[in-house]
This record gives C-alpha cells, structure tokens and sequence, in this order.
C-alpha cells in the first residue's frame, strides 16, 4: 500500500515539478514509460491471488488515469506560458517606418485638365486635339486674322522656317487653330449637314512670346467650340455658367459678360466671375469684385466660311480659356513660372494623388 | 485711353455719377481699368491769403507771413522769393503730407520765429516742374477754398482699355457717343464751321505718287496761318493734357495733342517759315534720314511713306514728325497737315521703324478719313483763338477713300444669334445714336457712319445692338442635351494620356511640366534640332529648338532638384516631342527618369541603386495601363542618348512600343548628376488600338479544378543568349499543359564555366483533365529541356 502511495506521490510531484515540455515528458516516462514506477506496479499485478488482483489492478488503474491526467492539464498550461513567451520574445517597434516607397504626384495642368473634360464630356462635348506647329493659315488667316491685321500684334508670335511652299509657320499662339481644323473635318461636315450638332473641347499646349512673372513662353488653354443651327449665345451663357459653377464648385457663382472684340467672334464676350478679396484672400463667389477667366463669343461668319461651312445656315460659340489660370485661381497657387520648374517640393505640394478622383 | 470725367462732360450732357460712367462704359466693351481722382492727394490743402509778408529778422532770405486761411490767421516762415503781402496761394496746414517731398508737417520754430503749416509751390504738390516760388492764385480765389476745388483738379481720371477695333473711342468724343447711346445722357455735338482763308496758302499739298484710295496716304488737308504768337497754352488746356499725363509744350503742339484726344484726330504743325517749297506726300528713298521728334534719327527706305518738301524729309507719314520743321516759341508761320494714311501700311512702318506715338497708335485703326476735312476745321479754329494771327485757303490733294458701306440686318438676327429680344424701335434707335443711317422698320438697311472701319458685316451691327442693349439681357440657356446616355469625352487613343499619368504617379513618380524647347545643341544630342524645329524669333538661346525627347528636360529638372538638395528624383511627363514641324511629328511620349537610388538607405534592407530594371518596370507599367498586349518583346537597340550595354527597345512585333534603360554616362555627367539615370520612352499611340465590339462582354473565363504545378529547370547556356529567348522556348515547350514560366535564378561565376551563364526558371504545368502522373510531367520537363536547347543551345544543368 506504502509503496502505491509513494509512487503515486512522487509521479505527481513530478508532473507538477516539470518546467517545460521536456521534463513533463521526462515525468511521464518516469511514471508510465516501459520502466515506469506505475508500468512496474502493473506487472506486480500477475503475480498476486484473483482476489488481491482484481481490487489492486482497479487501484492501479485509477492511479495511470490520475497520473495521466495531470499530465494533460500541466502540458496544457506548459504550452500557454511557451506561446506566451514566444509573443513576448517577438515584440516589435511599430514606430519604425514602413520600408521606403515614392509618393507619386500627379501635376495641377493634367488634374484640371481632367476636371474640364468630366464637365464638358457631361455636356456631349468631344476632346480634339491639334499640333503645336501650326501653319499660320490656321493659327490666323482662317480664324479672320488677315496678314497685317492689328490683332496680330496682340500676340507676339514664335515663328519657325516657312515651309517649303512659302507657308509661314508659327508655334500655335491658341487653341483656336483646331476649331477649324475639326470645321473642315469632312466627317463633321457631314454629321452637320444630317442636323448634328459639333460640341468639342481642345485643350493643349499655347506660346507666345513673353516670360515676366506672370507670363510664360509656354501656357495651356483650353478652346471650346459648339456648331449647329440654332446655337445661340444664351447658350454659350448657360454653358460657361454651368461650367464654371462645377469647376469652381460654387452653386450659385455669379458671372458677368462684358462685350469685347475678338477677331474670330463675333458679338464677343470677355467673362468675370465674381469674388472677393477679404482680409487679402481671394474668395471665389458672389462678393463685391470681378475677376476676368475667359474670352468667347458666337463664331465669326467669315471663320464659318474659311472652314467651308455655310454661315447662311451654321451658327455657334466658341470660347477660349487659360488652363494654369483656372487651377491657380482654383488651387490658390501663387506664381505661374513655378508650372514649369519641376521643383519636387511644389510638385509634392500642389500635385494630386495617382487615385484622386475627378468628378 | 484716358480722359477725365469734366472732359468727357464736355461731349456728354449727363447728370449720371462717375459709379454709372464706370459700369456703363464696361459693359459697352470700353472696359475701365482704373479711375485715380488727384483731389485725394491733395485732401487739407487749402486757399490761403498772405494778410501780410515782412523780412524774417534773423534770415535774409525768409520771410514771416501771417496768412489768413478762412478759419484764423496763422503765421508761416516762408523762403520764397514771390510770398509778399495781398497773394493768395495754397496752404498747407501743419499735419499735411506733402507729395512732392515726402514730409509730414510739424509746427515748428525757423530762426526763432513760429511756422505753423507751409505755402507750397507747384513741386511741391507734384502739380508740375515749377519751384521757382509758391503758387500764386489769381485775387480772386475764395480764401479757405479745397486746393483741389481752386486748381481744378477735383476731377476723377478714367483709364479705359479700348480693344483694337474701336480706333473711335481714341478719342472723348467717340466714348460721349456710346454712352449716349447706352441712355447715359445726350452728345454734344463738335463744334466745326469753315472758316475760310483770307489768303492763298504759299505751301500746297502735292502726292509724288498717284493718290489712290489704298494709296499710303489717299488723302491730305492743310492750310497756311501766319501772324500766330506760339506762346503757352491757357490754363484749361495745360489741366486737361496733364490730368492725362502728357506735358504742356506750346499753344501749337498742345492743339495737335488735344485733337488727338478729343476727337481721335491726329494732327502736325509745321513751322512754315523752316520749309522750302511744297510739301508732297511719298515713299522715302533708300538711305534717306530724319531727326524725328523724339531726338532719334531714323534711316528710311521706299517702304516708308513721308512728308518732304525740295529739301528733304520732314515727317514719317502717320507717326512722327521732324525735329527741324518743329514749332517753337518764336514761330509765327505755321502749315497745318491733315492726313488720312492707310492703316496697314502705318502699321507696318511703325513696326519696321519701331516707334510708337499717339498718331500710329491711332492712325493703324483706322481713323474717320472724313476727319480731313472736318479736323482742318477745327485745328483753324483752335489756332486762330489761342495763337491769333490769320489762315490760308485750304490746300488738299488726292482722294477720299471709300467709307460708304450699307449693311442688312434681318428682322429675327439679333434674337437667333443672341438669345436676346430687342425691339424694332430699340434696335433702329440704338443704331442711329451710333451714327449709323437706318432705313426701313426691320429688316433694316444700316448705312455705317465714316469713323467705324470696324462694321463690315450683319454680325458687326447684331453686335453693336447687343452690346449698347446690354449683355445682362442675354439669356442663360443650357445646351440641350444631345443624347440619353454620356460618352466619354476622350477617344481611346487620348485616354492613353490620363492612364499613362496616373501609372506612373501610382508608382511613386512625380509628374512635371517642361517646355516644348529646348537648346540646340541639346536637341541635337538627342536626335534633333532640324532647321524646321529651329524658332526664328526665340526668347534666348536656351528655348531655340523644338524638343525632339522629353528625357532632356527631365534630366535638368532632375540636376535643379539635386542642387536644391532634393535627393533621388523619380520624374516623369506626358507630352508631345516634336520629330519635324508636320502635325505627324508630333507625338505623345510618356517618359521618365529615376536617379540615384531606387531604393535609399532603410532600416530594413539594404540601399539599392537605379538600373534599366526600373525603368523597363516603368514602361512595362505604363504599356499595361494603355491596353497594350502582353505579347511584347524586349530587345537590344535603344537609341544612343541610353547606355549602349544596358538599355533596351520594348517591342511588338518590329514596331518600337517604348525605349527603356540606364542613361548614357556622357548625357549624366554633362548634367552634373552622380550615379546612374534610369530612363523611359513610351510611345502613347504605337500600341494597337482595340477593334471597337458591339459590346463589352469579356471572353468567357475557363478554371480547371486540378491544381497547378510548378517545376524548377536550372540551364548552362551562353552569356550573350537573352533570358527572354530561353523562357519563350520553355514556355511554347507545350501550349496547351504550360501556362508560365519566369525566371528565379541568375548566376554566373565559380562552378559556372567561363563564357557561360547559370540561368535558372520555373515552369508552370496546368492539368486540365486529370492530375498528372510521373510520366506526364517526365514527359513534358523533357520536351521543355529539349526546345530549350534547340532554341539556344543551353544543357540542363547537372
């Protein structure tokens, strides 16, 4: 009897005794191993009388069935305090950085640019395109400039070798050349003649000659240009104030057409937009100022007919604006020159996210 | 153009406010850029009377005055020479800031004796050169009167921008009559009888060619006056020229600057006594000179119109006089030149010649031509007031261009061009204010007046009917929408050019925005700087070409940034390049450069440098962003600005898609950059476009249900044989079972024989019916081994 107790004892201190998985292995094998204490015990069992058997065999079991027992409760508790120093041993500084990757920007030109397209496109407007070496039939003559008409000193123009017939060629002072580029497009003439109606919007590369703080010899522009036969300039009206309400994002901005004069329209309208300027700040919005963005008008009957087009019987509008100055005025960008600088710190600050979403 | 408001009260009956002149002028196209009132410097200033000047009694050359000045009497030191008792000047009490010299007055003690506040000379106020002595107003000055209200200066000046077509509103009297049209008040009408000569003029008006109506000058007007006394012109006058910054000069030049300005009339004295004959109107012969009036001498060829008389030239037709014929104080014969000279050519005179003066400004326009005749009249009338003396019959020669034009305007334009409705009544009355001849009751016949070169059509007189009606009348009507659905506002092709951009953003780069020029030797350097590309008229020589690759400007954008301190710059623009000056040299390329490092310096791994990997990464990028296949090749051959060993052409089929690879050394270090530059070129519309389908539906997507496999083939091949080579043998080893293979492994060195490279890849197996067996897959490694080995001679590797 001494002798089941002291075996049971001593198992069970081990078990308890066990510091890790090893030990608690090392206790069982002790106990319950081929050479055990308890193994041992139960090959007394063959040699005892029936009787004696049977009830010390129950005692014996009942002793394997505790030992094994505990064995299972201290290996479980082993495991939870080894996870749990694992998860302590592998604790890392999450303030340290993430491993280096470039914050890509997009510019201010393209982000607008998208911008107009959104609104326009809403509107059934088309992007056209146009080279930047134009001939000056297309940059003048047939937007109504003749040779030596006052207008063309407007614009100082950059000149680059005629072409081999004599054809002056000029770096494309506007947009304006793809109006009649798209005119004389013999698809659009025939869209037109079937009742169509020529909505497009050209948005591009411009130059001329002048580079002081608020001129460069490279600026952006964008032209719009709707033909048909029955637009009139209370359309061109509602257009450009839906246009400039979602671009500036101001429900209720007021605008203002002031009569001016342009070769290629004619009436021809300059455009304000109201503001403000408290405190030194430009607020765009109804307030007690005006602030000049575009120039349009209806299209010039003599540009009609330059692009083979009837004026008798085709009519619209067509308007022109400076791109990089609709995203300062929108942005709060200060100076135009540093467009074109490419220095890292502007473009991390004024540029937009890869994923920045246009309306 | 500037006028001031009582000069414009002198064509305008109006009781409207300066608020109401500003707004309506505006929206008459006349657009106000500013409105200064000199009275507000001049705020304090008042009319003071000297009760009595004594000798200051401790200086010589002061004088201690006790002035009146309506409200007390304060006593003043005063140093100048006129300040004597019984004078009436402007005084300036202590406190007043005195433009002309900076300073704010204190009361103070000069030599012992009190001043309190200063009488002031014409400097002093910026009212004019003059500090001989104090301004010294007439007797009969109000004492205690506004300094402003006793000069006449309370007078609010109006600067306008007048856009090239309106040449008329050059002058007071064109601006009284568009805003009498607007309902702004009535038009005075100019005064201008004949007044005939007592005398033949002894210098006539000749043409040295046949005048023509597009003759440089069809038409010229003059006469003779002699007996004039040329002294300074009256107060009213001096005023209204210098209210708008010109300088009074004499009676006879203060005349042609206030017709200039009055009534858009250039004029030119002559002094007769300095001329030697008649006067004719040609073309300059070659080498001929003048001394203009502006103290330059001018060499002159045929192109060049003047006036001459048996000795030479003495003016350049239209624009500036000459400087030896000028009028002076002691001139007392004078010949008055009244001309009409054709817009283009003055134009393109002035321009040649480069001078600018009032009369060109004018005279390239368009000026009334009738004003020939109707200036002589009151250029005489002028004359004879303020100079004396008597006129000559009037001398003329050549013809009177034609001005006569009528034009319909039918009943329903003005609405279906504007939107606007304007009454019959409103739309004849607005014309005939304007000076135009209206006859009918819609449709109507617009004869335009002789001073609107401008009007040449049915748009010009909707437009003049609109503007004076008021744009605020138009209407704001949305464009009716064309169809149900929106398409998008960009083509397939020109959506290329957002996808490239956000691609490329989306990869850590930073979008730019350069010139479209560059310089020449640049150019060059990059396979351009053809004499089509070249501009004739360029700001400097750093902006002289058209750019034939983006790269150079990324490159010193990139050394800018670099000398900012800006480490590692990862750039990219999309935009044009320009091959030739035809619209189909010009393309859209979307490139970029990487320099330095690709990775910098981290806590969790090492640095590493750029290579051409990152840059084909870039360009591989943006190929898959614009839709093109997967099916490219990359290939040895870009062009020599990369490094000629590690650079690359991206290719589909022969047609070159992008260039990508490591700058060459030469182009880096003539930029002053250290380390590598990883650069790209992707061509935005050599990819294919999509055919356009019927619909949008994708291929239908097929899945096996067996899982994939994967085998690992290590070859010896020869260095010079391209990875791509060997990894499309693999890869086509079996179409149907083989779905990828890429390289893991690259290695050449020890256990590698020389000459040889270790290449190592994976290939991924498909089953589509069943698992594969042993066999299978033994089957198909050998059919990879095989191909491989037959495409480039590689040995599976030991």
């Amino acid at each position: 009897m001494d002798d089941l107790s002291t075996i049971r004892s001593e198992a069970l201190d081990a078990v308890q005794a066990a510091a890790d998985l090893g030990a608690l292995e090392a206790a069982r094998v002790a106990a319950l191993g081929k050479k055990g204490s308890v193994t041992g015990l139960m090959k007394t069992l063959g040699g005892l009388a029936p009787e004696q058997r049977k009830e010390f065999g129950a005692r014996v079991n009942q002793l394997k069935g505790e030992i094994e027992a505990a064995l299972e409760a201290r290996k479980g508790s082993l495991s939870a305090s080894a996870l749990e120093a694992r998860l302590a041993s592998e604790k890392i500084d999450v303030s340290l950085p993430v491993r280096p990757e470039g914050q890509g920007t997009l510019h201010p030109i393209g982000q607008v640019m998208d911008e107009i397209g959104a609104i326009f496109g809403e509107m059934g407007f088309t992007w056209a395109d146009g080279p930047d070496i134009e001939d000056d039939w297309h940059n003048f003559t047939a937007l109504n400039i003749p040779p030596d008409h006052p207008a063309r000193q407007m614009q100082d123009t950059f000149y680059l070798p005629s072409r081999a017939d004599g054809t002056p060629m000029v770096l494309r002072t506007h947009t304006s050349p793809v109006q009649a580029r798209t005119m004389l497009n013999k698809d659009v003439q025939k869209r037109l003649a079937d009742g169509g109606s020529l909505r497009i919007i050209v948005p591009g590369r411009t130059f001329r000659i002048d580079s002081d703080a608020t001129h460069t010899p490279m600026f952006h522009q964008v032209e719009g240009l709707v033909i048909d036969r029955t637009t009139h300039m209370g359309h061109l009206k509602g257009c450009l104030v839906d246009f400039c309400r979602a671009f500036f994002e101001v429900d209720d901005l007021p605008l203002r057409f002031r009569p001016s004069y342009f070769p290629f329209t004619e009436p021809s309208a300059e455009v304000d937009i109201g503001c403000s300027w408290k405190g030194g700040e430009l607020k765009i919005g109804a307030g007690d100022s005006w602030l000049e963005i575009l120039g349009s008008g209806m299209v010039h009957p003599n540009v009609i007919a330059n692009c083979g087009l009837d004026p008798a019987v085709y009519q619209g509008f067509a308007f022109g604006m400076g791109i990089d100055r609709i995203a300062m005025l929108k942005y709060g960008i200060p100076d135009l020159r540093a467009f074109f600088d490419a220095d890292l710190r502007w473009l991390r600050h004024y540029g937009f996210s890869a994923l920045e979403a246009v309306k | 153009m500037k006028f001031t408001l009582s000069w414009l009260k002198e064509h305008l009956d109006t009781d409207a406010t300066l608020v109401q002149v500003r707004d309506t002028l505006t929206m008459l196209g006349l657009e106000v850029e500013c409105i200064t009132n000199p009275a507000e410097t001049l705020k304090g200033f008042i009319v003071g009377y000297v009760v009595e000047a004594v000798q200051h009694p401790n200086a010589d050359r002061l004088r201690v005055c006790k002035v009146d000045t309506g409200t007390g009497i304060l006593q003043v030191v005063c140093g100048a020479p006129n300040a004597r008792t019984g004078m009436k000047g402007i005084f300036a009490p202590t406190g007043s800031y005195i433009p002309g010299t900076g300073i704010t007055l204190k009361a103070s003690k000069i030599r012992g004796e009190e001043s309190n506040g200063m009488l002031c000379s014409a400097r002093e106020l910026q009212l004019g050169d003059d500090h001989s002595g104090i301004i010294d107003l007439p007797a009969e000055t109000v004492t205690g009167q506004s300094a402003a209200e006793a000069l006449g200066l309370d007078d609010a000046v109006i600067e306008i921008k007048v856009t090239p077509n309106r040449g008329d509103c050059l002058g007071v009297h064109g601006i009284a009559r568009d805003l009498a049209a607007a309902g702004l008040g009535t038009l005075k009408p100019v005064k201008m009888d004949r007044i005939a000569g007592s005398y033949a003029s002894p210098i006539k008006w000749t043409h040295g060619y046949e005048a023509a109506p597009d003759s440089p000058c069809p038409i010229v007007v003059g006469r003779h006056f002699r007996g004039v006394k040329n002294g300074p012109s009256p107060d009213w006058l001096q005023r209204r020229l210098k209210a708008i910054g010109l300088r009074p000069i004499s009676a006879l030049v203060d005349i042609t600057n206030l017709v200039t300005f009055d009534l858009n009339r250039p004029l030119h004295v002559f002094d007769a006594a300095k001329l030697s004959g008649d006067l004719v109107m040609r073309q300059a012969r070659e080498g001929e000179q003048i001394l203009a009036l502006d103290g330059k001498t001018y060499t002159l060829d045929p192109a060049v119109s003047v006036i001459a008389d048996a000795k030479g030239v003495h003016g350049i037709g239209g624009i500036m006089g000459g400087e030896d014929t000028g009028v002076q104080e002691g001139t007392t014969e004078v010949f008055l030149e009244v001309a009409y000279f054709t817009p283009i050519r003055v134009a393109a005179t002035g321009r040649k010649l480069g001078i600018q003066s009032d009369a060109r400004y004018r005279f390239e326009r368009g000026i009334d031509p009738q004003s020939v005749e109707w200036g002589t009249d009151v250029a005489t009338r002028l004359i004879l007031d303020l100079c004396g003396g008597e006129c000559s019959e009037i001398t003329r020669s050549g013809v009177m261009p034609a001005w006569q034009r009528r034009y319909e305007l039918r009943t329903d334009r003005v609405k279906n061009l504007t939107g606007i409705e304007v009454s019959a009544a409103d739309t004849a009355s607005i014309l005939t204010k304007l000076g135009f001849g209206i006859e009918g009751s819609g449709p109507w016949t617009a004869s335009v007046p002789s001073w609107r070169p401008d009007i040449v059509g049915e748009a010009d007189l909707v437009e003049e009917v609109t503007r004076v009606f008021g744009f605020d009348n138009i209407p704001t009507t949305s464009l009716p929408s064309l169809s149900a659905t929106s398409r998008p506002v960009r083509d397939a092709l020109q959506r290329r050019t957002p996808q490239a951009r956000r691609a490329l953003a989306a990869r850590g780069m930073n979008e730019a925005v350069t010139w479209s020029f560059l310089p020449l030797k640049k150019a060059e350097r990059f396979g351009g700087g053809g004499a089509d590309v070249r501009l004739l008229n360029s700001i400097d020589a750093t902006l002289d070409t058209m750019r034939p690759s983006i790269l150079p400007n990324l490159i010193d954008a990139a050394s800018r940034n670099e000398a900012r301190g800006l480490a590692d710059p990862a750039l990219f623009e999309v935009g044009p390049q320009y091959k030739d000056a035809t619209p189909q040299g010009q393309r859209t390329v979307a490139a970029g450069i990487r320099h330095h490092m690709a990775v910098p310096r981290n806590w969790a791994g090492p640095a590493r440098p750029v290579d051409a990997f990152d840059a084909k990464a870039d360009a591989l990028a943006v190929l898959s962003a614009i839709g093109a296949p997967d099916t490219l090749s990359s290939q040895p051959g870009a062009p020599n600005w990369y490094h000629p060993g590690r650079s690359g052409a991206l290719k589909l089929g022969d047609r070159v898609m992008a260039y990508f690879g490591e700058l060459h050394p030469e182009i880096v270090a003539a930029a002053d950059l250290k380390g590598p530059v990883a650069a790209f070129e992707v061509f935005l519309d050599a990819p294919p476009l999509p055919k356009a389908k019927a619909t949008k539906a994708r291929p239908k997507l097929v899945l096996s249900a067996f899982q994939p496999l994967e085998r690992d083939f290590a070859f010896l091949v020869d260095a010079g044989v391209e990875a791509e080579k060997l990894v499309r043998a693999a890869r086509n080893a079996d179409k149907v079972m083989i779905t990828a293979a890429r390289v893991f492994d690259l290695y050449a060195g020890k256990g590698v024989p020389e000459g040889k490279k270790s290449l190592a890849i994976a290939v991924t197996l498909q089953p589509v019916e069943r698992t594969l067996t042993d066999a299978e897959i033994e089957a198909v490694s050998d059919k990879i081994v095989a191909a491989v080995a037959k495409a480039t001679g590689a040995v599976l590797r030991g």
